[in-house]
């Protein structure tokens, strides 16, 4: 069960920091299997309720495969979205992850990434079976789950800030969506725009650039906005 | 003599609530500073202060007579923060989250130097129990193999420990107080906020807070 490595000699350099809080994340991921369950089945039984209810009109479906699945894919990632810093504030962790000579940024970064790891990827994953319901093509299934390697990162880094900065604030997860979901339209657009183009017979590449670089910015400044909302939180 | 930790004209207040004001101290190598007080008068305000998770109205924290800013990274590799909560996982086996807290503090004890620190805790036959499975004095004592693990002006020089003796028996009180003790006399300084007798003994002064209006 433990694919991961345990006790990882602690390494001097900082970027090590990103190393510890992945490492921990993934096996805290690993070991409540029913928290890691629960997005991807909200994300499956959301989506599959659209052919259900529409009917099988194979030309609506497709036309609204590529939203369906994007908004559903945005509202999972949310869902999952308080546990990343939530136990940790609750039972000091935080405080120790802020204290520790590591950087806070990396040790942030760590963190995003494991949360990646454990819901974006398995919904990028998951995400051509439920395509298929939608009568949409290979082709058309790949762009998807390329648009959703590279916007669920994306997602989950723009709402690790959100969720830092409502740590111990009474109604914080609805607060947290307020602040989060209008930051994600961008990611939508061009997410669902990909397949809208993948669909239309256009390249999908202008699409994905976008999001590639969306998350390349993403990769240089969210994990200081996260450090610093977290240092906020603290206080 | 330098002192390793100095609180220059702090203050803090909470609301409308002054907790205090103009409070200075300084501890040279192997002493302690006791602080005493009711609930609520700010022992656990002045901790955080001091560790630079709490930005203070005003005054200045001198660590190793430097000024530091508040989690800068010379405040960070020097001071080790015991909080009230015990920043532990459910999930993980006491080893395992002894292990993290010293990857966290960037400590290089071995992996024979932690179950020496476990047998020394009296945790090392339930080191391979799932956390939430320990009792509340247990979970303390993983904390006390992490202090075990951090003694000494070497390595975090500067402990702040916000109720540190909380949930522990005699036996676990006494071991605390041993490796305080320790810390203090090679050459560390500690700060610790208490309503419980501690009967620590050395270079130990008390402050007793009675919170301001």
């Amino acid at each position: 069960m433990s694919a991961v490595p345990v006790n990882q000699p602690a390494l001097s350099t900082p970027e090590s920091g990103v190393w510890i809080t992945l490492v921990r994340d993934t096996k805290l991921a690993i070991r409540s299997k029913g928290e890691l369950a629960q997005a991807l089945a909200f994300f499956i039984i959301v989506v599959s309720l659209f052919p259900l209810a529409i009917g099988p009109e194979a030309a609506i479906l497709k036309r609204i495969a590529a939203g369906v699945v994007w908004v559903c894919a945005l509202l999972a990632v949310m869902l999952t979205l308080p546990r990343l810093f939530q136990s940790d504030y609750l039972d000091g962790t935080l405080e120790q992850l802020a204290l520790s000579p590591y950087p806070l940024p990396l040790l942030c970064a760590g963190k995003m990434l494991a949360h990646w790891l454990s819901t974006g990827v398995p919904l990028a994953l998951v995400a051509p079976v439920l395509g298929l319901q939608f009568g949409l093509e290979a082709s058309e299934l790949l762009v998807m789950v390329a648009g959703l390697l590279l916007g669920t990162p994306v997602l989950t880094m723009l709402g690790a800030i959100g969720a830092a900065l409502v740590l111990g604030v009474r109604g914080g997860s609805i607060l947290m969506a307020l602040l989060v979901l209008p930051l994600y339209t961008p990611v939508l657009i061009f997410g669902a725009g990909a397949v809208e183009a993948s669909i239309a017979g256009i390249d999908a590449m202008a699409n994905l650039s976008l999001l590639a670089a969306m998350l390349l910015f993403g990769l240089v400044t969210t994990p200081f906005a996260a450090a610093t909302a977290v240092k906020i939180s603290l206080d | 003599m330098t002192a390793v930790l100095e609180g220059r004209e702090l203050c803090l207040a909470r609301g409308s609530k002054q907790l205090f004001s103009g409070l200075s101290f300084g501890l040279a190598g192997g002493h302690a500073l006791v602080l005493r007080g009711a609930n609520g008068v700010g022992k656990t305000s002045l901790l955080r202060v001091l560790a630079g998770l709490t930005e203070a109205d005003a005054g200045e924290v001198w660590v190793g007579a430097k000024r530091t800013q508040a989690l800068s990274s010379s405040a960070r590799s020097a001071i080790l923060y015991f909080g009230h909560a015990n920043a532990l996982k459910d999930e993980f086996t006491a080893a395992e989250n002894l292990a993290d807290q010293l990857a966290l503090d960037a400590n290089p004890a071995s992996a024979e130097q932690q179950a020496d620190a476990l047998t020394v805790v009296g945790l090392m036959e339930r080191r391979h129990v799932i956390t939430r499975r320990l009792s509340q004095g247990q979970k303390r004592r993983i904390g006390l193999a992490r202090l075990h693990l951090s003694r000494g002006a070497l390595h975090k020089p500067v402990w702040l420990l916000d109720e540190p003796t909380n949930a522990l028996d005699s036996d676990g009180s006494a071991l605390f107080v041993h490796i305080v003790e320790a810390h203090l006399a090679e050459g560390g300084v500690a700060v610790i906020a208490t309503h419980l007798p501690m009967a620590l003994t050395g270079k130990v002064d008390e402050l007793h807070m009675r919170g301001l209006v």
